[in-house]
């Protein structure tokens, strides 16, 4: 691909698990991005397992301050960036869903409504994983977590997941859109494209957990790419507040098949859990309408 | 024509002082966020900006943690920056505080001291920055506007040097310091700006020098990396003195460096108190001293780093140490006043009593100081000391 980084940025020897999506996402990132750059992370997953004292993996400027504050220290540093005369150097934030959709979310807004020229990038793997699979409001309907774990009185997490594209477009900046690890030339197209416009843009990528959704780490790519073929993760693309790409699907991956790969889920093939799955398959119907993701 | 850089002397509103001051320093990147009693000195930011008197970037943020998050990000960057806050402000900035001092970024704060709710309440104490005292914060209690000012032209100095680098704060008492008018002196630009030097840290994040900030450590390195932030504040005494002493040098004006001492050298009865009843204190010194009373003040300007040595050196003489407290630990006493007792253990010191006085802005005249000491002396004489710290002027029948 044209105008990618050669080098790799994200050093390897890193503390991710095998098969970690984030590491394979922020890799992809980087390499669109380039080296004149300065990150900022929240806590999270990815802070974690780049940073450990003397063993950073990052080789590009990278700046780790509290859970909640990455898009005001990057507010920060893009205005002293500009105070200085330094328009060039790009300021991203890569953070997980957790310091996104909850703890973050005043801090994004504040971002995204002051339109600081800043690329947010939010990893989603879907629950609070460095702490220990808790559910965030990402969390899908009907997944087990360790603080919405199925029981008698219980079928796993009992509420739809927050439209984080939603809440980025309600603050009508220039660029919004959605990616997946498993087509890594679209994310890596998609960062570019946020970081060539001016002003604050959002990129929602879905990152599989191993360890939270329950599948093998040699399956973490297909798990990314039945998510998107299921209608369940719409690859989409919005400038100015209108919808202009969508990633068409020929045919979609049923549902069930996408439920079944994970242990999240497993409890689902219980007949009691009928009405939940038919929840999350009108979800995926919802998608398939608003976007228009069938080809025809 | 003076000899010091005076650019005018006016009557002036404390904020507006203060913010005059902050235009004079120019910082790179002011976060705010509003809270009252602060207000008065952002919205005068936000007008010299608005005009182009100053180049400031000027980021109006979403909450006050985020409007110090802005700090942070602006002084990893290598920009000087600014903001201002008070009470349940500076309670929500405070993760952000001691995560500054721990990653060693020098932003300076205002705080304009007001209660913490509930019940809520605008009006002045001390609660608000005493809680944020154990974070690496540098934090100076001034007693009135030209000591506000003359302060805030000393504090980026301090807090920038490269062997202190740690967040730094102005504590100036909400509306008594804030919103009062008094004569005061502003500095002219140039001065100012010579006397404040440029922000140049040894490490701050460019592409051209990748650095990792905000690093994972584990029990085998974190206890090192909080002493550092512990000496590097017990370095920081040295640097306010130095400060203070140039500052009288250059500018003519001098309140105290670490300490300001009133009267204490043959006192038999000092008190110990920060903020603006020093001033109320002060005039009931001279009115008992009037009356044969040898009675003096010390005054504590920097809490924080807290300057042991000065307090013991000059409690040392004295039969009784009276601290009048703007704060109080629940069930641990006044603040201020256990952090004095701690430092007269082993010594020969005075018989030390404590009042919770000035709560939510509840007035102090001098006649109130001359009760406490009054107060004090007849506990003293008698023999029968409090244990702990007492709340002075207590309304019983609301209780």
């Amino acid at each position: 691909m044209k105008g990618l980084a050669r080098e790799n940025y994200l050093a390897p020897g890193h503390n991710a698990c095998p098969g970690c999506g984030v590491s394979i996402a922020v890799r992809l990132i980087l390499r669109a991005i380039g080296n004149n750059v300065i990150v900022v992370s929240p806590t999270g997953c990815l802070e974690t397992f780049t940073s450990p004292y003397g063993m950073s993996a990052w080789e590009v400027p990278w700046v780790h301050s509290l859970f909640e504050n990455a898009p005001a220290v990057a507010s920060g540093i893009e205005a002293a960036l500009q105070y200085k005369g330094n328009p060039d150097t790009q300021v991203v934030v890569i953070g997980g869903d957790g310091a996104t959709f909850d703890i973050g979310l005043g801090s994004l807004s504040g971002m995204l409504e002051r339109n600081h020229n800043i690329l947010y990038i939010c990893y989603d793997n879907e629950a609070y994983m460095n702490t220990g699979i808790q559910r965030s409001s990402a969390t899908p309907m009907g997944a087990s977590t360790s603080t919405t774990p199925v029981g008698s009185k219980s079928y796993g997490e009992a509420l739809p997941k927050k439209n984080m594209l939603t809440f980025a477009l309600a603050h009508n900046i220039e660029y919004v859109a959605s990616a997946a690890i498993a087509y890594p030339r679209d994310l890596m197209n998609k960062v570019k494209r946020g970081l060539d416009l001016k002003g604050a843009a959002y990129l929602h990528v879905i990152t599989p957990c191993t360890l939270g959704w329950g599948f093998e780490p040699d399956e973490t790519i297909e798990l990314s790419r039945l998510g998107v073929q299921a209608g369940i993760f719409p690859l989409v693309e919005y400038e100015n507040g209108e919808l202009t790409r969508v990633r068409k699907i020929k045919e979609l991956k049923p549902v069930k098949e996408y439920l079944g790969s994970q242990k999240r889920f497993s409890h689902l093939e219980e007949a009691e859990y009928e009405n939940v799955k038919e929840s999350i398959k009108e979800i995926v119907r919802q998608n398939v309408k608003k976007y228009g993701l069938l080809e025809r | 024509m003076s000899k010091y850089p005076v650019k005018n002397r006016e009557i002036m509103q404390g904020s507006i002082a203060v913010a005059e001051t902050i235009g004079a320093l120019e910082p790179g990147v002011i976060g705010v966020y509003p809270i009252t009693p602060q207000t008065h000195i952002v919205e005068h930011l936000a007008r010299l900006v608005a005009n182009g008197a100053i180049n400031s970037r000027y980021i109006n943020a979403d909450s006050e943690f985020s409007a110090a998050s802005i700090l942070y990000g602006a002084a990893s960057a290598g920009v000087r920056s600014y903001s201002a806050s008070s009470s349940q402000g500076l309670l929500l900035m405070t993760e952000v505080i001691f995560n500054m001092a721990g990653t060693r970024l020098p932003g300076v704060f205002s705080a304009v001291n007001r209660s913490l709710s509930p019940p809520i309440n605008i009006q002045v104490d001390h609660q608000d920055t005493m809680t944020l005292r154990d974070s690496g914060l540098i934090q100076i209690y001034v007693e009135n506007i030209q000591e506000a000012v003359d302060t805030h032209v000393q504090i980026y100095r301090i807090a920038e040097d490269r062997e202190v680098l740690l967040p730094a704060m102005v504590c100036m008492d909400g509306w008594i310091i804030s919103h009062a008018y008094e004569p005061v002196t502003l500095w002219q630009e140039d001065a100012v700006k010579e006397f404040a030097g440029s922000y140049d840290p040894p490490f701050k994040v460019d592409p051209r020098k990748p650095l990792t900030y905000g690093a994972l450590t584990d029990d085998d390195k974190i206890t090192e990396f909080k002493y550092m932030v512990d000496s590097a504040l017990c370095r920081t005494e040295n640097k306010i003195v130095q400060a203070a002493e140039l500052f009288r040098e250059e500018f003519g004006n001098f309140h105290g460096d670490v300490v300001e001492k009133y009267y204490t050298d043959d006192a038999k009865i000092i008190i110990v108190a920060m903020g603006s009843v020093v001033g109320t204190i002060k005039e009931a010194v001279d009115r008992m001293r009037a009356g044969g009373k040898k009675v003096g003040l010390l005054k504590i300007r920097s809490f924080r780093p807290f300057p042991a040595a000065a307090v013991r050196e000059l409690l040392s003489g004295a039969e009784m140490a009276i601290v009048v407290d703007r704060s109080f630990s629940a069930s641990a006493g006044g603040i201020l006043g256990s952090e004095i007792k701690a430092n007269l253990y082993h010594q020969n010191g005075p018989v030390l009593f404590n009042y919770i006085a000035g709560i939510g802005g509840r007035e102090l005249y001098p006649h109130s100081i001359m009760e406490i000491v009054q107060e004090s002396e007849t506990a003293f004489s008698k023999d029968c000391v409090p244990d702990g710290a007492v709340f002075f002027n207590l309304n019983e029948e609301l209780l």
